[in-house]
């Protein structure tokens, strides 16, 4: 649908008693609405405009943009599983259990990848993002349960995130290394929610075994019954990182589109 | 606060706010022509027709269809493969309600990849007599064996994710599509990952995740790939699963490196690259951080392995 934007009656603040009688184009409805989802919308609309508000960190856009997209998540990870090696779970846990060698792994992994990007990025003519800040304040680091779930969170998100980042990729090199590094996230968050509960490794919340996908992703129309991965566009992804990322490293990531 | 005046300024910044806020319109862009009336709840009907509407209207590579349908028979061969599940002695119940959950995922891709080919798609393999899980008997006890069989579940796993890593590139000019093929490759990433914690525990282990990892990884694999994998689950038959591809048609940019590759992107990656952090000494953390793709040419000749005729897959 594409009606005209720049309307007279948008671009003005219309008096409440002028406009009942003129045509209401459907875009306008919500500023008469004033109802539920006039409020909804208000609220989303107050989020978009944030993200350009000063102390986000902006990723950018075009390619450089998802590879600083990918190393914000990377240094989330890394951030995480960096932090609980000092938490009683992990220090708690017999240096031969399966546990603590996988958890070993994933922290060896995610800071490769962190560190990896930063250089990528450099050596591309592009300008990594900043060290960010992560806001670990919800997360026990004694608790086997809320490192666990926090690390399932992490990893589906992050598999998630590259699936839904992919069609914003021009360059068939990037692509391809994301490709080698999604599915290396993929078999961390199999084996981490195996690890919360036995045979989770798949499920139909992070796939379309049983139900059609409803993400945000354009290009991403999976129906029941196909058991393909949830894929998340960097919206939607960002309203969950964000969450464990302190004030002044938010990420902004209007850019990727 | 005036919400008149924050709608108008971020229409005057964002035109189209209200199309993205309904996520479903996203849906509705790559229907024009097929009619705006479908409502959601028609949506998973609609999806194969979607797929073929974008097919036809965006200007690919003629090898997109090819693309797809070598994907199909991969997903045949992994799905008659969890189909014959049943006859396979020695797994817990843990370990087959786990295969249960895997032959739905490879019936459903199989669904999925005829769906978006349509008329395009190849007929259906008939269940006997084009696959031979045997290799011709190289692995007499495919089906009967569950150590056998989990080791071969290994290999058409790990072949999988190469395999859609290899061709997303081949695909990225539809975008649908390439998203499609991003969303199966993950899921065959977690395959992987849980079939080898079930070689890593046992067969007969109710509690695969908790399997401890040792070398030689052929035997007890972790759950992501370290170096060549030890030449995989059948060390002289299964190499070239993890080994290098043929770069000769490979995609601008691309080298289809074995798994145990440490350069990504010309960034040699050592203890000696990565000093933020103190690795052990040896760490093998650098190839296993990195899968590798391969090209269509060498998941071919791997899976014709286990093809009667021995060219099912060109």
């Amino acid at each position: 649908m594409s009606t005209t934007p720049n309307s007279d009656l948008l671009l003005q603040e219309p008096r409440i008693e002028q406009p009942l009688y003129t045509p209401i184009k459907r875009r306008s409805f919500f500023m008469y609405a004033g109802a539920t989802a006039g409020a909804t919308a208000l609220v989303l609309a107050g989020c978009s405009k944030s993200d350009s508000s000063v102390g986000m960190v902006n990723v950018g856009s075009g390619d450089a943009g998802v590879l600083n997209y990918a190393y914000a998540l990377e240094q989330l990870e890394a951030a995480f599983y960096t932090q609980l090696r000092n938490g009683n779970y992990y220090t708690g846990l017999s240096s031969t259990s399966a546990e603590r060698q996988i958890l070993d792994d994933l922290y060896y992994h995610e800071v490769i990848h962190r560190d990896f990007f930063k250089t990528a990025i450099t050596a591309a003519g592009a300008t990594p993002i900043k060290a960010l800040t992560p806001n670990f304040a919800n997360v026990d680091f004694n608790s086997r349960t809320s490192v666990l779930n926090t690390a399932k969170a992490f990893e589906d998100l992050g598999v998630a995130a590259y699936n839904g980042a992919g069609q914003y990729i021009t360059s068939s090199t990037y692509l391809y290394i994301a490709g080698k590094i999604v599915s290396v996230e993929a078999r961390h968050a199999a084996i981490i929610r195996d690890l919360t509960s036995d045979n989770s490794f798949v499920g139909n919340d992070i796939m379309t075994i049983t139900s059609a996908s409803n993400s945000g992703v354009a290009t991403n129309n999976s129906p029941a019954n196909s058991s393909l991965e949830r894929s998340l566009s960097p919206s939607e992804v960002v309203a969950t990182a964000n969450n464990f990322l302190a004030d002044g490293s938010k990420l902004d990531v209007s850019g990727l589109r | 606060m005036n919400f008149f005046q924050i709608i108008s300024e971020i229409e005057k910044v964002d035109p189209e706010v209200y199309d993205r806020l309904d996520s479903r319109r996203s849906v509705f862009k790559h229907m024009t022509g097929l009619g705006q009336k479908l409502t959601a709840a028609a949506l998973p009907l609609a999806v194969g027709a979607i797929f073929n509407k974008v097919y036809a209207q965006t200007p690919v590579g003629a090898g997109v269809n090819d693309v797809l349908n070598f994907a199909l028979k991969l997903e045949y061969l992994e799905s008659y493969f969890y189909n014959n599940r049943t006859t396979v002695t020695g797994l817990s119940s843990q370990n087959s309600a786990a295969l249960a959950l895997i032959a739905t995922d490879e019936a459903n891709h199989v669904t999925f990849l005829r769906a978006v080919l349509g008329n395009n798609a190849i007929a259906a393999p008939a269940t006997t007599g084009v696959f031979d899980y045997t290799a011709k008997g190289t692995f007499p006890t495919a089906l009967t064996s569950a150590n056998t069989y989990l080791a071969i579940a290994q290999a058409f796993e790990d072949t999988g994710v190469r395999a859609y890593k290899g061709a997303a590139p081949l695909v990225m000019t539809n975008k649908t599509v390439l998203t499609a093929a991003l969303n199966i490759h993950s899921v065959e990433a977690r395959h992987a990952s849980h079939i080898r914690a079930m070689r890593r525990a046992g067969a007969s282990s109710t509690t695969p995740a908790q399997g401890v990892p040792a070398s030689p990884y052929t035997t007890a694999p972790k759950s992501w790939i370290v170096g060549n994998d030890g030449g995989g689950p059948v060390p002289g038959t299964t190499d070239a699963i993890y080994g290098a591809g043929n770069n000769s048609n490979a995609p601008s940019g691309i080298t289809f490196e074995s798994e145990a590759n440490t350069t990504q992107g010309g960034v040699a990656l050592s203890s000696s690259t990565i000093t933020s952090i103190a690795f052990p000494s040896g760490s093998t953390a650098f190839s296993e951080a990195f899968d590798e793709g391969l090209d269509v040419g060498s998941v071919a000749r791997i899976a014709n392995l286990f093809s009667v005729t021995g060219n099912y897959f060109g």
